[in-house]
């Protein structure tokens, strides 16, 4: 029997994928597990491999092409098992039931009749399946290619306002999604965050709040002046979706503190005296391994906000806004705390470069407890960062400078590398002392680094 | 029956506001009185107009229609038959085909089984197998209901006369329809099943005074409201409008619709209402299995599909011959409760 590939969703925030390439031609045999497609999500570009072995028969997309995930892209068959011609055509709307004709082939009139395949039916799965626990669905969160209960009213008003259904959480009976689920969309509104059975943080792009040089206009049609109209790319879709949500929904405050950073870089200096190349420590991995270390002390900095409750973490995953072409990500350094430096310093490379290339995997990104920003590469003095959500906190970085400082004992100026950070916090999780004394801890552990070797 | 009655009445009375009253120069009548105007009216108006019935002239009629009718007519224009359905039906069947308008009160529709072959193979069928040179225009009266009646005097039976192809079959809720209605049976040229009910026949409505008629066809918006839909017709009606007097204090906004002719049946105006409510929830009286209801529904379903929230909700007796034991047949019949029940099962 036929099977149909489904566009498959790597990640809660993906509702679409775009086919890069097809590694297999209409023919070729398809062994169980082989990479059949490369697809780019968000945020990566990622192999997807077959359920089932069989023959390549069709493909339902171009290379190119951008669907909606569940949205059939490819059958393996049989060598010489008749394909249906229903099966051959993607549906126009994947969220839509369509009647199955009166067919001889019963087989693929049922797969047409479900809005997606049965999971039975689904052969394609994600390359790399991030873990369940870090799905962390803001709306809803479906295994690809399950049904999806929803109302016929739903079905169109989905249609003719491209809802992807897979993202709603239904409040009707079993869950069917009815008209109050997806009204939200309808107004352009964001709907609520659902509570998720094992949310984790994911990760996004921590963004640093840029003063908009003009207000962003509330109305939906915006009188243009001529200007050209151009669609914005994914990536700049999902940071703006993120950051809104994290800037209209955590009330933010903002802390920010000076640090001598003479002690840290002279350490710097020794510690790359002696390592190769991949180990070189950067000023970033001292902060990332002195945050985290902080943050063993202030576990509420550490936590999430999840649906009204605090969600402490045992883990300390320290995330590292990374720009990238187009955007930027959060990969993260797990359990960074307990790392060395040069662990760090390996890490923290490996992920730059491969998040430059499209080369990350979603269980890298999604999640992190914790994120720091750095723009001291720039020369900024100081900036203000948006909460990366869930997370309660994210550390902006400014540069290291030298500054003319008052030294009392002396009675004159001296020169001393100063270096601004602002903590920006969610003032649901936590309130201004905390975080001040987080940072007094920070700057003792910056300014005597040694710790930082032993920690 | 007293508390029955009474709490009945009471709702009734509290439902009738809602009914829409938008003629000027009318009159609060009971519907009793209204069908008694329109007899008279038509009577007066026309010498081949005459009724026949079980008990119809010197008792006046088991439901007091035709009280003092006899006295007035005369005994060849208000006939009292013998206890014999399909005979009596026969003769108005060929009556009518003769030129005369006769009214026939069947005093149940329990007894209307009696008279089924002449109702359903011979009024229904003259004008298609004459080719429309005879008609068979007659009205057949009766009654619908229940009230410790038992178990073969309770039965709802309009579902079965509105399948049949050749007949028209109303059921008017309200004083006005019933003499518009009926005055328009009269003088049609159709075999109708009049069909009223037991425990209606006191409500009072504005009726418009003097000679009018209604076209026997469409269904009646009762009531304004957003989030659902529910249909019924007959004494249903006042259920409907009761639940959503209930369901208004809870902030929930029902349409109500009266069917009040049940064929040609008016699916239309129930479904451009679910295309605004999305929900609905029919309410009748008789057996759901293989009821009017379910011929709603799936109207509905058919025609207003990318409209529907919900499952269309249908609320109708349990299905069991009627217990002849007052708190038992209560809990056969539906009540407001179950209305309002299915209404918010189906907002769920």
């Amino acid at each position: 029997m036929a099977k149909t590939v489904v566009m498959p969703q790597m990640g809660y925030d993906m509702d679409a994928g775009t086919l890069l390439r097809w590694l297999k031609n209409v023919g070729d045999p398809v062994e169980r597990g082989e990479a059949i497609a490369e697809i780019e999500t968000d945020k990566v570009n990622i192999e997807i491999e077959a359920f089932e072995g069989g023959v390549l028969r069709k493909t339902l997309i171009t290379e190119g092409q951008t669907v909606p995930v569940g949205e059939p892209i490819a059958i393996i068959g049989g060598e010489d098992e008749e394909i249906a011609e229903e099966e051959t055509a993607p549906s126009e709307a994947p969220a839509e039931a369509a009647a199955p004709e009166q067919t001889e082939q019963p087989v693929a009139a049922a797969q047409q009749a479900a809005s997606a395949p049965a999971p039975e039916q689904q052969v394609a799965a994600p390359a790399t399946q991030a873990p369940a626990a870090e799905a962390a669905p803001q709306v809803e969160s479906r295994e690809p290619g399950e049904r999806i209960r929803a109302s016929p009213l739903v079905r169109r008003l989905a249609a003719e306002h491209e809802i992807d259904l897979s993202q709603v959480h239904g409040t009707g009976p079993q869950g069917r999604i009815v008209k109050r689920d997806v009204e939200p969309y309808l107004t352009g509104a964001k709907p609520k965050p659902q509570a998720a059975s094992a949310p984790a943080p994911a990760a996004a792009p921590a963004a640093p709040a840029a003063a908009p040089q003009t207000p962003a206009p509330i109305a939906e049609q915006v009188p243009t002046i001529g200007g050209e109209l151009q669609e914005l790319p994914r990536i700049r879709q999902t940071i703006g979706k993120r950051m809104s949500q994290s800037f209209q929904q955590a009330p933010h405050f903002y802390v920010t503190m000076s640090i001598a950073m003479d002690k840290a870089l002279e350490l710097r200096k020794q510690v790359n005296a002696d390592v190769d190349e991949a180990s070189q420590v950067s000023v970033n991995d001292l902060i990332v391994k002195a945050s985290a270390l902080a943050l063993r002390d202030f576990p509420v900095l550490n936590s999430a906000w999840n649906d009204g409750k605090m969600e402490l973490h045992d883990h300390i995953d320290v995330g590292i806004a990374i720009a990238i072409e187009g955007g930027l990500i959060s990969p993260f350094v797990p359990n960074a705390d307990e790392k060395s430096l040069g662990a760090i310093a390996r890490l923290t490379k490996d992920l730059a470069k491969r998040a430059r290339e499209g080369g990350l995997k979603p269980e890298e990104y999604q999640g992190g407890t914790f994120t720091t920003s750095n723009l001291g590469m720039f020369g900024v003095d100081e900036f203000i960062a948006i909460i990366n959500p869930p997370q309660a906190a994210i550390l902006a970085i400014g540069a290291a400078k030298p500054q003319p400082v008052w030294d009392a004992d002396k009675g004159k100026f001296k020169s001393q590398t100063v270096m601004k950070v602002t903590m920006s916090a969610d003032h649901r999780l936590t309130d201004g002392a905390e975080v001040a004394k987080y940072l007094q801890k920070l700057k003792a552990m910056l300014e005597a680094p040694m710790g930082l070797l032993v920690g | 029956m007293a508390s029955t009655l009474a709490e009945l009445e009471e709702m009734q009375r509290r439902a009738q506001d809602a009914i829409q009253q938008n003629e000027s120069g009318e009159r609060e009548i009971t519907y009793r009185d209204a069908l008694r105007e329109a007899i008279t009216e038509e009577m007066d108006r026309d010498e081949n107009v005459f009724i026949m019935g079980e008990d119809i002239g010197a008792y006046g009629g088991s439901y007091v229609v035709t009280r003092g009718f006899q006295e007035q007519y005369g005994r060849k224009r208000v006939i009292d038959t013998p206890i014999a359905e399909l005979g009596l039906v026969g003769m108005a069947v060929g009556a009518s085909m003769a030129g005369l308008r006769p009214i026939v009160e069947l005093m149940t529709i329990n007894f209307s089984l009696l008279a089924i072959d002449q109702i359903v193979n011979h009024a229904a069928k003259i004008h298609y197998m004459f080719d429309g040179k005879f008609t068979a225009p007659v009205v057949i009266r009766t009654a619908s209901g229940w009230g410790q009646l038992g178990a073969t005097h309770s039965q709802t039976y309009e579902g079965w006369f509105a399948h049949i192809p050749g007949l028209r079959v109303v059921m008017p809720a309200t004083p006005k329809d019933a003499k518009g209605f009926l005055k328009s049976a009269i003088r049609g040229n159709d075999p109708v099943m009049f069909i009223e009910h037991s425990l209606i026949y006191r409500n009072r409505g504005l009726v418009p005074a003097g000679d009018y008629t209604l076209p026997l066809e469409g269904a009646e918006v009762r009531r304004e409201g957003t989030d659902i839909t529910i249909v019924s017709w007959s004494r249903g009606l006042y259920l409907a409008l009761g639940a959503a007097e209930e369901l208004a204090e809870q902030g929930i906004s029902a349409e109500v619709i009266d069917m009040r002719v049940l064929r040609p049946l008016d699916a239309e105006t129930v479904i451009e209402s679910v295309k605004k409510t999305s929900r609905c929830v029919i309410v009748e009286e008789s057996w759901r299995t293989m009821g009017l209801g379910a011929e709603i529904a799936a109207a509905v379903q058919e025609h207003a599909f990318d409209y529907l929230d919900a499952p269309v909700g249908r609320v109708g007796s349990i299905e069991v011959p009627m217990p002849y034991a007052r708190n038992l047949e209560r809990l056969v019949i539906p009540g407001k409760d179950e209305v309002v029940a299915a209404v918010k099962q189906a907002l769920a």
